[in-house]
Parts: C-alpha cells; structure tokens; sequence
C-alpha cells in the first residue's frame, strides 16, 4: 500500500515538474526575445542617442543616418486608421449575430469568420493591389479632393482592417456570448428597450472584454507585415497624409533584412525596428491590462 | 368571480424548432393572490413564465400560439408597447443576477430608463423600496459598491427592489429561492407573503414544501401540460387528478 501511494506521490511531482518547466519556456520566451533583439540592437544604440534614432526624420543608411520617426509614424497611422475603421465594424456585427440573429445563422457565419482568418496574407495583399489601390487613387482620393497613387496608408489601413476584422469578431462574440441572457431579461423585465439593454448593460459587461480585443487587434495590425507593405508604397517621405504613401516599421526591416548585412550599423539599426516593434506591442498589452484591472475595480 | 381573475391563459402552446413545449395551457391567475406553478423540473413552467412577459421574444426559434389576457388585454397580440407590458411585471430569476453597476442605480434603473432623472426622488424611492425588501440597513452605507460584491441573498432581495421600484402590478419568480441559503430563502418567502393583497404574485417551484407555506392558489404542470389548478386548500387536502395524488406523494419528482 504505502509502496504504491510513493510511487504515485512521486509521478504527481514528475508531472507536475514538467508542466512547470514548459510554463517557464513560455514566460522567458518575450523576455529572451526582448533581450536578444537589444543586444544586436546595441551597435547603432552606442553610436546614436536613442532619443535621435526615436524623433529624426532622415533616413540615410548610406550616410549613417538611422532616424526611425517616418516608420514609427506609418506604422501608427495604418493600424490606427485600421483599427478605426474594422473595430466598429466588429462591434456591431458581434451585437447584432449573438443578440439579434437566429442561433443558426450565427452558426452559419462562423466557420465563413473562420475561413476569412486563415486565408494568407499575401492573398489579402493581391486584392489590395487589384481593388483597394484602384479604388482609393480613382474614387476615394479625388472625393477628397487629393491627387494619389493608391499606394497609401490609406490603402494599406484599408486592406489591414479587413484582415483583422475576423480576428476581432471571433473574439467580440466569445464575449457577447458568455454574458447570461439572464441579465438581459432582468434588463427587459425592467421597461428597457432592447437598444437600451444592449447600451446600458451588455456593452458595459462586455467592456473589459471589448478592450482586450481591440488590443489584441492592434497589436496584430501592428506587425502586419506582408499585405501591408505590398499597398502602402514604402517610400519614406516627409510628407504626411493618409493619401500619402507610407513605410511602416515590419516593411521596413522585411525589404531590407538581409540585403544589408554588409553594413553592421544598417543590420543594427534594423533590429532596433524590430526592438521599437515589439516595445510598442508590449506597451499597448500593459496599457489595456492596466485599464481592464481599473474597469473591474470600479464595476464588476 | 371575472374581476377576481387578473391573468387569463387560452390555448395556450409553444414550440420551440419542432418541440411542443407547452401543450393546450388553460389558466386563469387571481388578482392580488400567490399563485404557486408546480411541478417536476422541466415540465415548462419557467418558459410558461417568460412567456407571460413575452421574454421568450428574445429567442427567434420560439413559436407561441394562443392569448394570454392580463386585465383584458390580449399581450400576444396587442399594439400596446411591449416595454410597457413588462414593466407592469416584476421577474425575479433563479440566481440573482445584478446589472453591472452601483447598489444604488441598480435599484434605479428601470426608473432612470423611463426618463426619472430626479435626485431626490430616485433617492427616496431607492429607501424605500430597500426597505420594503429589508436590505436598506445592510447596505444604506455602501449604495455606491458594485452590486456584484452582496452575498447572494442580499443581491436575490436588491433584484426584487428593482423589480418593485418600477411599480409593477404583477410579480413574476422564477424558483427564486433555489440557489439561496436557508436564510435567505426565508426572507424572500416572507418577503412574498408581506407583499401578498398588494401585488399579484406567481411563485414557479419544485418544492412541494414552499408550495404548501406560501401558496393561495396552485397550478401543477407536468410534461408541458396543466393538470390541475386549485386553491391551495382544495389543491393540497383533495386533489382530483391521480397525477397530482402521485407528486403529492412524492412517488415521482
């Protein structure tokens, strides 16, 4: 008896020893990843003031100037503009296919999200090409009264909104859907239309989750690299404007890692885009973690 | 004997896809009394409920056929606002479930969604219906908390001020003690046996011993159907039907 209760002890510990172990890997990953990238990162660190690299606008690998604001600012721009335009898109088709539409059509509709997640980026990247460039330099563009190429950030924000739309929805109506259709009868019961329940109720539930999966959008539009950099034109202009065409940070180092190696300071500087990338998405995470944590406290 | 009868259930059937949930229902409720709906879990008598209040609109797969009279009013096929039709009738759930605000605008929704936006008045209304479900003392100094951090019970008895605070005349209870302790289960009885003359209580549960202690006047479901409805004497010391004779015996539950 009391053989077999060690050895079921010790097997209990060797489990739970490994789970701890692959819990580690995961936890180290961003941090080496993070690590990895400031250190090849360090040559053009000690060479420039990272405060020149952040807020110069030349970029002249040639010269030996690394200013970084042109990139930083496309990549805002595209997923900002993104953001903007697929996350109320997201919202209300989340509202309306878990609170207004029949059960089987939203099981209709989820294997077609599904579908729309996983075609590949460079796919999305040839329809931005065929349609959206068109589109925004033929009819977009003179609306606004602007003279454009359609290679612009508005073009790639466009072709990135659709590819994150998704990815947000999908999460949008997890959420709606673990909200208890209990408390939207308790909203009911009370005189509340169905338009005020959703406003005062559901949407103020669901918050803490809307927020995550906004964050979680952006910081996949963030590093959208392929689909993004086939519209958006990648030269680096002084000129701002969404008509204008942009380089966002993962084009950036995806047209030029590699060929550059040559010159120790360009592959420095590259990955100090790479570094800038991921600080930002790390930021946005924390930044959203820290509002979810004070939305709770106040109201749960 | 009409004017005694506030709710009238004809013919009553519902499906939901190709399941009849509900079979030939013929009720009628009591103004002003406790009608308790029993019967087994699953016989219909929560959607019978929602149904009263038309909640089952939420659901699109539903199919209802019939009428259902409150005070004369066909609400199945009326033009009134159907807002207005709920508002009349206060639900409490089988697990409390508080709107993700404040103790104090939980109380005050209903109201403050129909337009009331006076301070004072929401304040004084606030005490009393609080009051009225003996909760004020417990938390007249925290209105401002989530209403997420009261214990169950409290939040099952903040669920019913907010249900009165919009003045209904008919109270509908979803086996409302089922997920409370004893104690609160106490108080929530006794809470409907204070409010029973004012308001025209309809109490669903499967215990056959609340039944007994709070009912007037009783409807035993079983599989979607009505067996029996009677006063509670009647209903309890001489039931008519053998299925009822059974349950009371406990031979199936």
């Amino acid at each position: 008896m009391k053989i077999t209760l060690i050895s079921r002890n010790s097997k209990d510990k060797f489990h739970f020893t490994w789970m701890t172990i692959c819990l580690i890997i995961i936890l180290f990953l961003p941090l080496l990843l993070g690590i990895g990238l400031y250190l090849k990162s360090k040559l053009l660190l000690d060479s420039t003031s990272v405060f020149d690299i952040l807020f110069s606008k030349e970029w002249s690998p040639i010269e030996g100037k690394f200013g970084m604001l042109p990139f930083i600012n496309s990549s805002l721009w595209v997923t900002i503009i993104a953001i903007l335009i697929a996350g109320p898109i997201c919202l209300f088709s989340a509202i309306h296919l878990t609170q207004y539409a029949k059960k089987s059509f939203l099981n209709f509709m989820h294997p077609i999200i599904d579908i729309l997640s996983g075609i590949p980026s460079v796919v999305y990247g040839v329809w931005g090409i065929l349609i959206i460039v068109p589109l925004v330099s033929k009819y977009i563009g003179p609306f606004f009264g602007k003279e454009t190429t359609g290679y612009s950030i508005l073009s790639g924000s466009i072709v990135l909104a659709v590819m994150i739309t998704p990815f947000i929805l999908n999460i949008l109506i997890d959420i709606f859907q673990t909200i208890p259709k209990e408390l939207q009868e308790a909203s009911l019961s009370l005189g509340a239309t169905k338009w005020q329940t959703i406003k005062k109720v559901i949407l103020k539930k669901a918050l803490p989750g809307i927020i995550s999966a906004i964050t979680l959008g952006i910081s996949r539009a963030f590093g959208e690299t392929m689909a993004v950099m086939m519209v958006v034109g990648n030269v680096t202009k002084l000129k701002y404007g969404v008509f204008q065409p942009g380089y966002p940070l993962p084009a950036l180092i995806a047209n030029n890692y590699g060929e550059m190696m040559s010159i120790p300071m360009y592959d420095s500087a590259l990955m100090f885009a790479a570094f800038i990338l991921f600080a930002i998405v790390l930021l946005f995470n924390f930044a959203s973690r820290l509002l979810i944590i004070k939305y709770e406290r106040e109201i749960k | 004997m009409d004017n005694d009868i506030k709710i009238n259930i004809k013919d009553l059937n519902l499906f939901i896809g190709n399941k009849h949930i509900l079979k030939n229902i013929n009720i009628s409720i009591p103004n002003k009394k406790l009608t308790v709906i029993l019967g087994p879990s699953g016989c219909g008598k929560t959607t019978l409920l929602k149904t009263l209040n038309r909640l089952t609109d939420l659901y699109p797969e539903v199919k209802v056929k019939g009428n259902i009279f409150i005070d004369n009013e066909d609400i199945l096929h009326t033009n009134k606002n159907i807002t207005e039709i709920r508002k009349n009738m206060g639900l409490l759930s089988q697990q409390p479930y508080p709107l993700p605000m404040n103790i104090f605008r939980n109380v005050t929704y209903g109201l403050r969604i129909s337009g009331r936006r006076n301070r004072k008045i929401l304040k004084n209304r606030v005490e009393h219906y609080l009051k009225q479900v003996n909760l004020w003392d417990e938390v007249k100094d925290r209105l401002k908390d989530s209403a997420s951090q009261l214990s169950i019970g409290q939040q099952q008895r903040l669920c019913l001020a907010r249900g009165l605070a919009v003045d209904p005349e008919i109270i509908l209870a979803d086996e409302p003690t089922s997920a409370l302790d004893p104690i609160s289960s106490q108080t929530i009885e006794n809470e409907f046996l204070t409010f029973n003359g004012n308001y025209t209580i309809i109490v669903v549960t499967h215990s056959l011993r609340q039944a007994k202690r709070i009912a007037d006047y009783v409807i035993f479901m079983y599989l979607g159907e009505v067996i029996e409805q009677n006063s509670a004497d009647e209903f309890f010391n001489n039931p008519k039907e053998e299925k009822t004779k059974e349950y009371l015996k406990g031979i199936f539950n």
